[in-house]
């Protein structure tokens, strides 16, 4: 069993391979999270209007979240990666790395646009009435008051999806783009031993540790922020 | 010169509940009434009324000459000219005393930043609280939480002040402060109305005082007839169990 998972000398040199491999991993989780990060704000946002005039906006963003929640990524990942460069439109990008990163923004968008909704309703209505009762507008109410109270207490769990989106970059190496998971599934395949996927595995656990940190970090320093006296 | 505040034949209810039947007040400028009534008589959904965050069902409410509920009205210009104090102060958690201050001046009258803050300092200066201006509001007590609030609403220039129960959430060593600074302001001219449990407070500082009873007012007065010697059998009632929990 040493022999199959924990090679060392296999280790080492299919490391460089699959670390290079792993950059395409970082860019397309890094690319996708700033998308997510906007784009599922603003579909928390649409789902939070209130009053009858906004029921199409809220039920378009019930309608997209039910969906992106609900079907498999990889089979979003597939459909895209596989079905949108083949419709041969000029203006259609071929490349199954943007089609994969394409495929990850819509699946996360749906679950992180949860995440902030619920930050948003643990808002209390009090804070809001309290800007509004100032003369504040619903929108800058929200953008000043209730959003960045509601995007600090998230902050965890966003982490948490963050780490999903992280592993689900391996999804893509099913259409071909050479990541991490895709480079160790070749270097195996070539010698019959698996200490290439141990070595990817290593990979995806070091980039997750520093980020867990990270929000630790973050969420601490707010805490300490609020309690210490200022200026 | 008009009324400062007129209520006429105000309803309001949530689902079943009515919890205004009619209310009809007026406060001249310059003038200090306070609200009495047991919790739930309608003192708070009628303070939510006049600074619109609830609309009412019927009636009307006019401020300074302006009907206020008429159809069409900007209700954030109109909350602009009407500073609301809540019980709970909610303030924002996030801000610091100087940012929670300044923020409607900034963001709803459009001021600079740096004109904002001087008023916000002097503001506070004004209330002692100039040293507390980079603390963060879980730093501090709720009656300094309390003058924070009072100070938020009066940024923004109010011609008319709502306080509601603003001393419920405090505790007894924490009232005198707060009550300190709207005695001020009464004294400065602000008109205010204001929702209370604080009776011997509302004796000292009103012009007139209003018993609610059951989402109406049910007797008004200056404050010694209605606090001692009251017409109607409900607020002596009211009164008795008052004066039996040692508040007045």
């Amino acid at each position: 069993m040493q022999r199959t998972f924990f090679d060392w000398g296999q280790f080492k040199s299919s490391m460089p391979e699959i670390a290079s491999a792993f950059l395409l991993n970082v860019k397309m989780f890094c690319i996708a999270e700033v998308f997510i990060l906007v784009l599922a704000l603003g579909l928390a946002v649409m789902r939070s209007l209130r009053g009858p005039v906004f029921f199409p906006v809220r039920a378009l963003g019930i309608a997209y979240a039910d969906f992106f929640r609900g079907v498999p990524t990889i089979l979003v990942i597939a459909l895209l990666g596989f079905g949108a460069p083949a419709l041969q439109l000029k203006s259609v990008p071929l490349s199954t790395t943007f089609w994969g990163i394409v495929a990850l923004v819509l699946v996360y968008t749906a679950y992180v646009s949860e995440v902030y909704r619920a930050g948003i309703e643990s808002v209390h209505p009090s804070q809001e009435a309290a800007a509004r009762s100032l003369g504040l507008t619903h929108w800058q109410s929200l953008r000043k008051v209730v959003l960045p109270q509601a995007v600090r207490r998230v902050i965890p769990p966003l982490l948490n999806d963050f780490i999903g989106l992280q592993k689900d970059t391996a999804l893509v190496g099913f259409l071909g783009s050479i990541e991490a998971f895709k480079q160790s599934q070749i270097d195996a395949a070539a010698t019959f031993n698996y200490t290439p996927f141990v070595a990817a595995a290593v990979l995806f656990v070091a980039m997750t540790i520093p980020l867990a940190r990270f929000t630790d970090w973050l969420v601490e320093r707010d805490r300490r922020r609020r309690q210490a006296a200022g200026i | 010169m008009p009324d400062a505040l007129v209520v006429e034949g105000v309803h309001k209810s949530f689902g079943d509940l009515q919890v205004l039947r009619g209310i009809d007040l007026s406060l001249a400028e310059h003038e200090v009434v306070c609200l009495i009534g047991a919790s739930g008589s309608g003192k708070s959904t009628l303070l939510r009324c006049v600074n619109l965050l609830e609309p009412v069902d019927s009636g009307r409410i006019v401020v300074e000459g302006e009907e206020i509920t008429a159809r069409g009205v900007d209700v954030n210009r109109i909350r602009r000219r009407i500073g609301i104090v809540f019980q709970a102060f909610n303030l924002f958690p996030h801000m610091s005393v100087l940012a929670n201050v300044t923020l409607a001046p900034r963001l709803a009258l459009g001021k600079a930043r740096a004109e904002a803050e001087a008023e916000a300092t002097a503001l506070l200066e004004r209330f002692g609280l100039a040293d507390k201006r980079g603390d963060y509001p879980d730093r501090l007590s709720g009656g300094q939480q309390q003058r924070v609030a009072i100070v938020r609403a009066l940024a923004m220039r109010p011609e008319l002040m709502l306080l509601d129960e603003v001393t419920s959430a405090l505790d007894p060593e924490l009232v005198a402060e707060v009550l300190e600074v709207i005695r001020e302001l009464a004294d400065g001219g602000m008109t205010m109305l204001i929702a209370t449990h604080e009776m011997t407070f509302a004796r000292d500082i009103a012009d007139r005082v209003c018993f609610l009873d059951g989402g109406a007012i049910l007797e008004q007065g200056p404050p010694a007839k209605i606090l001692s010697e009251p017409a109607e059998p409900r607020t002596q009632q009211f009164l008795q169990r008052i004066i039996e929990a040692g508040r007045l």
